[in-house]
């Protein structure tokens, strides 16, 4: 051997406990959808993993109904204290399947098995640790005294962090003292039923959290039901809008966390290696299916080419492969839909005439996937430059000055998050204080922690998940 | 000998620190509590919404980065120059609303940009946060002003309401677009006045007269309008589904008009505030 | 104080001691964080089978097998050179080790135990390990290594007059050493545990490149923390940089406290991703280990017999 092939070291598919079919969770019990099943696939692979059954009108007015008895009965006039045991024991039971659900999620999701175990996982854990501290300190949250839960929440999240997204939606809910009923992404049901499977072993009640496999139209089920208090949604900005539409004018109430098209600005006097490692993993990270994806690189033409040849190195030792590999570091794209996307505006890039780099490494044959693409000569104006991409496709602008910098970053109707890379403190602060985004990672990037509040300005939506702040979008205040 | 003439006022638009006629040209009457006509206020047409807007962004900047002291402090001189000119709102609010409750009505309005003031250099303090992370990182969270605030003020309550709707936007640190009363307009354009002599800049408040059911859905529908107060506007849902267009914020109101004299709390100012949470890695 | 080789932008920094202040305070910093986050990612890949076993054999190969104890004796120093020629006497395919590093009194008796091997012979120099002493005794120190036959020497750098801001001292210490080389291969050994920063690192290794040195070194083995792994990322990071703008190769090597196969094999996969597969050889790479080398011919057998070996299986010298 020449060089340094890494050998395999696929995770075990076993540890997934993988089963042929999955249902509906209603009121504490697996029952079956009324609605048409649908087969969820391994997109690194393309084979059918398991078949879900999902949720029809009459099922979705079911669970409906189990979370507002729950809520009415049982879990809205249980103490705080009491409530808070329960997540606990949630948070406790994820981390002791951590494994199988990390083995899972890479099996429906396609992302490397590392960061569905480094990152998902714990992530989602400590989400439900935290927000378990919560349950009975509601009183010191800053809303004045005794603040009252809103009832009935309907929940849908997307595929790109199926358990994570759900670990965000469901832990604030439940501490605050509402009730579930929650939807998952059409491509990534699994890692939520057996999140199902823990409310039971957790002991539960039943109706507190219900978990309603489909497509769209179960979402819109939701949104439009008449007994349903509360809309949390993440997902694109596209249907974000049809959402906050239909609950229009009426007393729902609605947090919305959409797309992004995140600026990550690298100064002169920037940590520059590191810098690099920001950008990689700004974009790279989940195959960029990431809503705060540092998806437009702005470098201070001072340093473009040092930083442009940095960065090609860098991402040339990405590996893309099998996602339960542990040396993965790009797995696959999550659906075909989402590849002809991806594809279909590099195309676009390409015939805009910015310059398109790819990664040589090598591309399985069958599944979904995308080799790391970094677009360099980017203006303002091409599509690749303002629409979110969803991809690991990185877009590299440049500027002169920092108020060029500031304006470029906020020349877009998105603003979840952006990124700054500078060693000098006040600059770091004045161009955090200028940019128009929900999260700004300074000489760092991508990092999420269930204490730190997440959520976007202007079309990358509204309400905040995680801290005391996130606990609003919960409570009657 | 005659009793003398009065000289009376053309009521005008506020728009970019300036008293514009509407562009449209278009003017209505406008009646006291007793149905007598009192003078024409300025119609304000979409156009003129969209000059207001132009000049609230633009103001924006400014009135957002200046200190929190400072904002302040300006909004506490616009409670000065409201007291100094008491009797005239007195006068103004009674013609439009009648009754006998005219003083206490602008006592409580004088006193509510008092209570904004204060809050300027607190709220961040109140809802900000230095966040506990588990990683080597400094992590805290500052809300910031979301922006552009198109606001469609109480129809009933001519000035207290007013005042109840747009100090939160201005303490926050955002500008404002406001729709007065379209009956009672008159106190609006008078705090107008008070606004442009009280060292707020120019285009952090904008303030037209007209009907909201026509503004409403231009400023529900603007992409350069960061969040809307529907309070005074009839068809919330219609406004509400324009406003979904372009994610705006937009405010959850009650009903009816509330009790503006009760004491307010800081809802309002959390609605037009966003958390931005910013991180930065701890190392030698 | 210049280099010939050098591109003008690099040969002006050495100009004097306010250029080369100013070029090695206008490198880019290290983010602290940053960098020890990417070595900790990067230390969970997972080497299995044959990629292992190759990951195995070349970090034998790499081994700068040491002893550098006041107890040191010929005895010692002749049972080391046994070692490094035949690591694992049952396996007679285990690679030979890079070099036997010795203090310089006793280079001479290694060289004597390794002649005709290809094994390399490493001497410290410039007293070794503090480096506190005068010029006239630290090149005579370097001239006792090479007259010996040292075909390396390992230097010391002056951590006192660098943390002081005198580099141009260190930098012409450095040149000087290089000069008493004559073929040996200088190794400079930087003692990161004692620069405390990243920044520091990074600074001391483009100085120590710029003077010269064939490789830089992270630690002496006498001062906690010794190596690390994202010290060792900065240091690989600065020698892809010279590559970079000069086009030529220098090397690395990590010293003391790499005591596992899997502590070795994290290093290589650092090698491999940070400075890039051409530094994965001896002549590019080297572990200043001791203990290392027996950890390495254990796993070495269970790759190969497919079960546990024990310690008592492996020589103790």
């Amino acid at each position: 051997m020449a060089v340094f092939d890494y050998a395999p070291a696929p995770e075990s598919r076993d540890l997934a406990n993988l089963k042929p079919s999955y249902r509906p969770f209603i009121n504490g019990e697996f029952v079956d959808g009324s609605g048409e099943p649908l087969k969820t696939i391994n997109p690194a692979t393309e084979e059918v993993l398991a078949e879900v059954g999902t949720a029809s009108l009459s099922d979705v007015d079911t669970a409906v109904k189990a979370a507002r008895r729950a809520y009415e009965k049982v879990w809205g006039p249980m103490p705080g204290a009491e409530r808070a045991k329960y997540l606990f024991r949630i948070a406790r039971l994820i981390q002791e399947r951590s494994r199988e659900l990390a083995v899972l999620e890479s099996l429906d999701n396609g992302k490397p098995i590392k960061e569905s175990r480094d990152s998902d996982l714990p992530i989602a854990a400590a989400h439900f640790f935290y927000h378990a501290g919560w349950a009975d300190k509601l009183d010191y949250a800053g809303f004045g005294p005794d603040p009252k839960p809103l009832g009935v929440a309907g929940q849908i999240i997307p595929w790109n962090f199926p358990l994570l997204m759900l670990a965000w939606k469901i832990a604030p809910a439940l501490a605050t003292g509402n009730t579930v009923v929650l939807k998952p992404a059409e491509t990534t049901p699994l890692t939520a039923l057996v999140f199902a499977e823990i409310c039971q072993q957790a002991g539960l009640p039943p109706g507190v959290v219900n978990i309603l496999p489909g497509a769209g139209d179960v979402g819109q089920l939701l949104v439009r039901h008449l007994d349903i208090d509360k809309i949390a949604f993440t997902g694109s900005t596209e249907v974000g809008k049809l959402i906050q539409r239909e609950v229009a004018g009426t007393s729902k109430r609605l947090t919305l966390e959409l797309g992004g098209k995140a600026a990550n600005i690298v100064f002169d006097d920037a940590p520059l290696d590191q810098a690099v490692e920001g950008v990689v993993n700004g974009i790279f990270f989940n195959q960029g299916h990431v809503c705060c994806a540092g998806s437009r690189l702005l470098v201070q033409e001072s340093i473009v080419d040092e930083v442009m040849d940095k960065l090609r190195y860098r991402v040339s030792t990405m590996r893309i492969g099998d996602p339960l590999d542990k040396n993965t570091d790009i797995g696959a794209i999550n659906s075909a839909t989402q590849l002809t996307k991806i594809r279909e505006l590099v195309e676009a890039g390409e015939a805009e005439g910015a310059h398109r780099w790819t990664s040589s490494c090598p591309v399985p044959e069958r599944g979904f996937f995308f080799a790391p693409t970094v677009f360099s000569d980017v203006h303002q104006s091409m599509r690749i430059a303002r629409e979110e991409i969803f991809g690991p496709v990185l877009s590299v602008l440049t500027f002169r000055t920092p108020s060029e910098a500031v304006t470029k970053a906020n020349n877009t109707p998105y603003g979840l998050s952006a990124g700054i890379w500078s060693e000098k403190g006040s600059r770091i602060l004045s161009v955090a204080n200028k940019l128009r985004a929900g999260v700004v990672w300074a000489n760092t990037f991508n990092r999420f922690d269930p204490a730190a509040p997440f959520g976007g300005y202007q079309e990358s939506g509204f309400g905040r998940e995680g801290g005391r702040i996130g606990l609003e979008g919960y409570l009657s205040v | 000998m005659s009793e003398r003439v009065t000289v009376a006022k053309t009521y005008k638009l506020y728009i970019g620190g300036a008293f514009p006629r509407s562009e449209s040209g278009r003017v209505y009457p406008v009646q006291d509590n007793k149905g007598k006509f009192v003078a024409n206020a300025a119609h304000a047409s979409r156009k003129d919404v969209r000059d207001a807007v132009s000049a609230a962004r633009k103001a924006f900047p400014g009135w957002s980065g200046a200190t929190a002291y400072n904002r302040g402090q300006v909004l506490y001189r616009v409670a000065e120059m409201l007291e100094g000119r008491r009797d005239q709102f007195v006068a103004e609010v009674t013609a439009a609303e009648g009754g006998r409750r005219g003083a206490s009505i602008v006592d409580a309005a004088i006193d509510r940009w008092v209570w904004y003031a204060g809050w300027t250099d607190k709220i961040a303090s109140v809802l900000g946060a230095a966040n506990p992370v588990a990683g080597p990182y400094f992590s805290f969270t500052v809300p910031e002003p979301t922006g552009v605030v198109g606001v469609l003020a109480p129809q009933q309550s001519s000035l207290l309401g007013l005042v109840s709707v747009l100090a939160p936007v201005l303490a926050t640190g955002c500008t404002a677009v406001v729709v007065s009363s379209e009956e009672r307009p008159l106190p609006a354009i008078t705090l107008s006045e008070v606004l442009a002599t009280s060292d707020l800049p120019a285009g952090v408040a904008n303030i037209l007269t007209g009907r909201a059911a026509e503004l409403g859905p231009w400023l529900a529908s603007h992409g350069d309008v960061n969040a809307l107060d529907p309070i005074g506007a009839e068809d919330r849902g219609a406004l509400a589904r324009e406003a979904a267009g372009t994610v705006k914020r937009v405010l959850a109101v009650p009903a009816e008009e509330p009790d503006w004299t009760a004491r307010p709390d800081i809802s309002r100012l959390r609605r037009y505030l966003e958390a931005k949470t910013v991180w930065h890695p701890m190392g030698d | 104080m210049s280099t010939p080789t050098l591109p003008a932008s690099l040969d002006d920094a050495t100009r004097d001691d306010a250029s080369l202040r100013r070029f090695l305070h206008g490198l880019p910093g290290v983010d602290q964080v940053g960098v020890e986050a990417r070595a900790a990612s990067l230390a969970t890949r997972s080497i299995k089978k044959a990629a292992k076993l190759w990951a195995i054999n070349t970090a034998i190969s790499m081994v700068d097998l040491t002893t550098l104890e006041g107890a040191d004796t010929r005895g010692k120093v002749r049972a080391l050179a046994a070692k490094a020629k035949r690591p694992d006497p049952d396996h007679p395919d285990t690679p030979q080790v890079a070099a036997v590093c010795v203090y310089p009194d006793l280079a001479a008796t290694a060289v004597e135990n390794l002649k005709g091997t290809g094994i390399g012979v490493a001497s410290v120099a410039t007293a070794f390990p503090s480096g506190r002493s005068n010029r006239t005794a630290k090149l005579a120190d370097v001239a006792l290594a090479v007259e010996s036959g040292a075909s390396e020497v390992d230097m010391v750098i002056d951590r006192g007059a660098f943390l002081e801001g005198r580099y141009g001292q260190v930098f012409e210490e450095i040149q000087a050493v290089k000069a008493a080389c004559g073929d040996a291969h200088l190794k400079v050994i930087l003692e990161t545990g004692e620069l405390a920063t990243y920044d520091n690192v990074r600074r001391a290794s483009w100085l120590a490149l710029l003077a010269g040195g064939d490789f830089i070194k992270t630690s002496t083995g006498k001062v906690s923390p010794a190596a690390t792994l994202p010290v060792t990322h900065v240091m690989l990071q600065a020698v892809r940089d010279w590559f970079t703008s000069t086009g030529e190769l220098r090397g690395v090597k990590p010293a003391g406290g790499i005591r596992t196969t899997k502590d070795a094999i994290r290093y290589l996969v650092a090698v491999h991703e940070v400075a890039g597969e051409q530094w994965l050889t001896r002549k590019l790479f080297r572990f200043g280990a001791s203990s290392l080398l027996n950890d390495l011919i254990l796993q070495r057998r269970t790759q190969l017999d497919g079960h546990y070996s024990g310690p008592d299986y492996v020589t103790v010298d």
